[in-house]
């Protein structure tokens, strides 16, 4: 159909009257499965509860106990520090990789596949495998993952390059296919180097990829939890004024663990779970908002 | 037409969901249904066939859902919020009577109750609210291969207490390679062993402490008088093993159990419950035996085995009348009725009601043995354990540090210590 069709009026009416019936499953879908879960959950971060169904109100309660909570402090922390150590390692390696597979090596297409792999396997298969990995390795020196906070850390960045590298790596390739040729031509005429061409062409013309990346292992390090839960689970633990800290243990499973660990009040784990929403919304808002300026518009 | 097709498709959709809500409801409400959540994956099979059967006979529906392993407590967080939450769950410990115990209907002078032969596996609230009743009990101690032990020139009567399981212990160790087998299984500290030691084990200094002292409900702060006993017999779990240094840290509960019944190992700490696994596996009845954990107390050698239950059924306090008393009935039946109760034996070993059957699994056996011969029964003071699953871990964390790294025992005292008075006091916070 020619696309002048699409707009005669004959077409239009009855899609324009009928709109509402085709945004319905999916706007009912998204008010059950998100907006209802939603609000009720920033409703019972305000309350008392053990059961959802019998909550009571006790205002900003949770909200100061968690403050107080150097276990979630902690956590905070060394998932900050997680987030932007993978954010580098993941980038780097995965523009590296993106970078030589675009230069015409033989077998490219096999490697991006192989690289790509891992991403396939769930993360708690993953945490499994890797903690028989280092285990097999560190047992030589006995020692093993979940005995030392620096493992578990390392481990997991090895873990998490290993996951995300090879999907990043195939963002950063689309986007170095989508340069235009006549300005890598133009360059190599006015006798561009190769570094040059690298900085002064392909990098900037790739932000809009680099927007994408750092967005996506931003959030994913923050947001991660099979991973860590299936490697270390937190441990080595260390006692440290009155709680007990888990090292290892990032936000996510912080959250979900004072959620289910307490007996009488299970109000605080929401509340961090709020705190960590608008954590992880401003702080990829930001960066979105950061890198989106350095994009140059073609 | 296609305007027609339409609406009859429209049509078949509305009826279907339709259809789809009233399919729950189908039950005479009149006679109340049950509805429980069983937390054992093991039993799945037999509550289903026992379920069905018990509708057939009496008309009253059963629903029996099952919590996925290690997730018990999070489905019935969850259940319990549903509108047809369950009428009959699992309320273990003193830290589950607190969380849950406002869904726990009274049970005192109930039907049930008048059948139990002891109060000792009941759980009551602060206010003497019967919240749940022990349905079984279990035991625990070193499970002895008798075979292998008789191989390396050994009766069960040589080990009395601490002193002389070491001292057979160190010599199979010794003499592993000759003999083709070790004394201990590995203690691993995985998660899916770890239990086995942070708080089976754990709970042999926590006894002693709380029967010098007294001790009759969930104290805020503990001393760790005993620790040196825990100390004892870990270190031999350590040293007398294949698995040593920091391969425990990592050795699972799969791996201990198949070193037990591969003949690998003689001693195998663990409870009741394996006997079911151990004999599908191919080992024999009779060269199984169960012996105390011997630690070095004193008077030990009057030791009986370490039983105890986390089994107690609880009513949701909060179902509608008719669905109680449905409850309550089925309860009833399950240990009263000639078919409830041999299942209750085949799955859960001896329970404490007038008309239980007899288990066959010889571990019991040898429970009532040492009580018969006039034993202490070590009860189960773990129960009274705060925050439990951060305490264990806390635990086991220290326990792995002292193992593989040499590490101070300090840290496992303080782990137990410290932790117990830091989580007793969050959880009361």
């Amino acid at each position: 159909m020619h696309l002048t069709a699409l707009n005669s009026k004959l077409i239009r009416r009855p899609i324009q009257r009928y709109v509402w019936l085709f945004l319905l499953p999916t706007f009912a879908a998204f008010c059950i499965g998100f907006l209802y879960p939603f609000f009720k959950g920033f409703y019972l971060s305000f309350c008392k509860f053990r059961i959802t169904k019998d909550a009571t109100f006790t205002g900003f309660e949770n909200y100061k106990s968690i403050f107080h909570d150097t276990s979630f402090l902690h956590a905070f922390w060394y998932t900050a520090l997680f987030a932007a150590v993978s954010l580098i390692f993941i980038n780097v390696f995965a523009f590296i990789i993106a970078y030589f597979l675009t230069q015409g090596i033989k077998g490219a297409n096999l490697f991006r596949t192989v690289f790509f792999m891992p991403n396939l396997i769930g993360g708690i298969v993953l945490g499994y495998i890797w903690s028989m990995i280092f285990d097999g390795i560190l047992i030589r020196y006995n020692t093993a993952v979940t005995l030392e906070t620096k493992y578990g850390f390392w481990g997991l960045i090895i873990l998490i390059c290993w996951q995300q590298i090879g999907y990043m790596m195939i963002i950063y390739i689309a986007g170095l296919q989508a340069i235009p040729e006549d300005m890598m031509e133009a360059a190599e005429i006015d006798g561009a180097s190769k570094w040059q061409k690298l900085w002064k062409i392909t990098i900037p013309n790739m932000m809009p990829s680099f927007t994408i990346c750092t967005f996506l292992s931003l959030t994913n390090g923050f947001k991660l939890y099979d991973q860590n839960l299936a490697l270390t689970n937190g441990r080595p633990y260390i006692q440290e004024g009155g709680t007990v800290i888990k090292t290892t243990q990032m936000l996510a499973l912080n959250i979900v663990d004072s959620f289910y660990s307490s007996l009488t009040n299970r109000g605080p784990g929401q509340a961090k779970a709020v705190v960590f929403f608008i954590l992880v919304a401003g702080i990829s808002i930001a960066q979105l908002t950061f890198t989106r300026r350095k994009e140059v518009q073609q | 037409m296609k305007r027609l097709i339409a609406i009859c498709l429209a049509l078949v959709l509305v009826f279907s969901l339709a259809a789809c809500t009233k399919g729950g409801g189908g039950t005479d409400a009149k006679k109340g249904s049950v509805y429980f959540l069983n937390f054992k994956p093991e039993a799945d099979e037999a509550w289903q066939a026992i379920a069905k059967s018990y509708t057939e006979q009496t008309g009253v529906q059963v629903k029996i859902v099952t919590a996925a392993s290690g997730e018990y407590d999070k489905t019935l967080a969850a259940e319990l919020d549903k509108d047809a939450a369950p009428t009959m769950f699992r309320v273990g410990n003193v830290g589950a009577v607190e969380t849950y115990g406002d869904y726990c209907y009274d049970l005192k002078g109930s039907k049930f109750e008048g059948e139990l032969t002891t109060d000792a596996y009941n759980l009551y609230d602060a206010n003497g609210k019967l919240c749940s009743i022990g349905y079984c009990y279990e035991c625990y101690g070193i499970i002895v291969n008798k075979a292998l032990l008789k191989q390396a020139g050994y009766e069960l009567s040589d080990i009395k207490d601490f002193a002389s399981l070491k001292k057979v212990a160190d010599d199979i160790h010794a003499r592993a390679a000759e003999l083709g087998f070790d004394a201990f299984t590995s203690a691993g500290l995985d998660g899916s062993s770890s239990w086995r030691f942070s708080g089976h084990l754990a709970n042999m200094p926590l006894y002693y402490e709380f029967r010098d002292d007294g001790v009759k409900e969930q104290p805020a702060t503990i001393k760790g008088t005993y620790l040196d006993l825990f100390k004892n017999i870990w270190d031999l779990y350590i040293t007398d093993s294949a698995t040593t240094g920091a391969a425990v840290v990592t050795a699972t509960g799969d791996e201990s159990e198949a070193e037990f019944y591969e003949g690998k190992a003689a001693f195998y700490q663990n409870g009741s419950w394996e006997y079911a696994s151990l004999t599908e596996k191919g080992m024999k009845a009779e060269d199984l035996a169960m012996i105390p954990i011997y630690c070095g107390a004193e008077g030990e050698e009057k030791a009986g085995l370490c039983c105890g239950t986390e089994n107690c059924w609880a009513v949701n306090a909060t179902a509608s009348k008719a669905d109680i008393e449905a409850t309550l009935d089925f309860m009833y039946w399950m240990v009263t009725s000639e078919e409830g109760t041999k299942m209750m034996a085949e799955q859960f070993g001896p329970c404490p009601f007038k008309k239980a059957a007899t288990p066959e699994n010889v571990f019991f056996a040898q429970a009532n043995d040492y009580t018969a011969a006039g034993n202490y029964v070590v009860t189960w003071a773990f129960n009274w354990t705060p925050a439990v699953d951060d305490w264990r871990a806390g635990v086991v964390d220290a326990l792995a540090q002292y193992t593989a790294k040499g590490g101070s025992w300090d840290k496992v005292k303080e782990a137990f210590v410290d932790g117990w008075a830091t989580l007793y006091a969050k959880d009361h916070a």
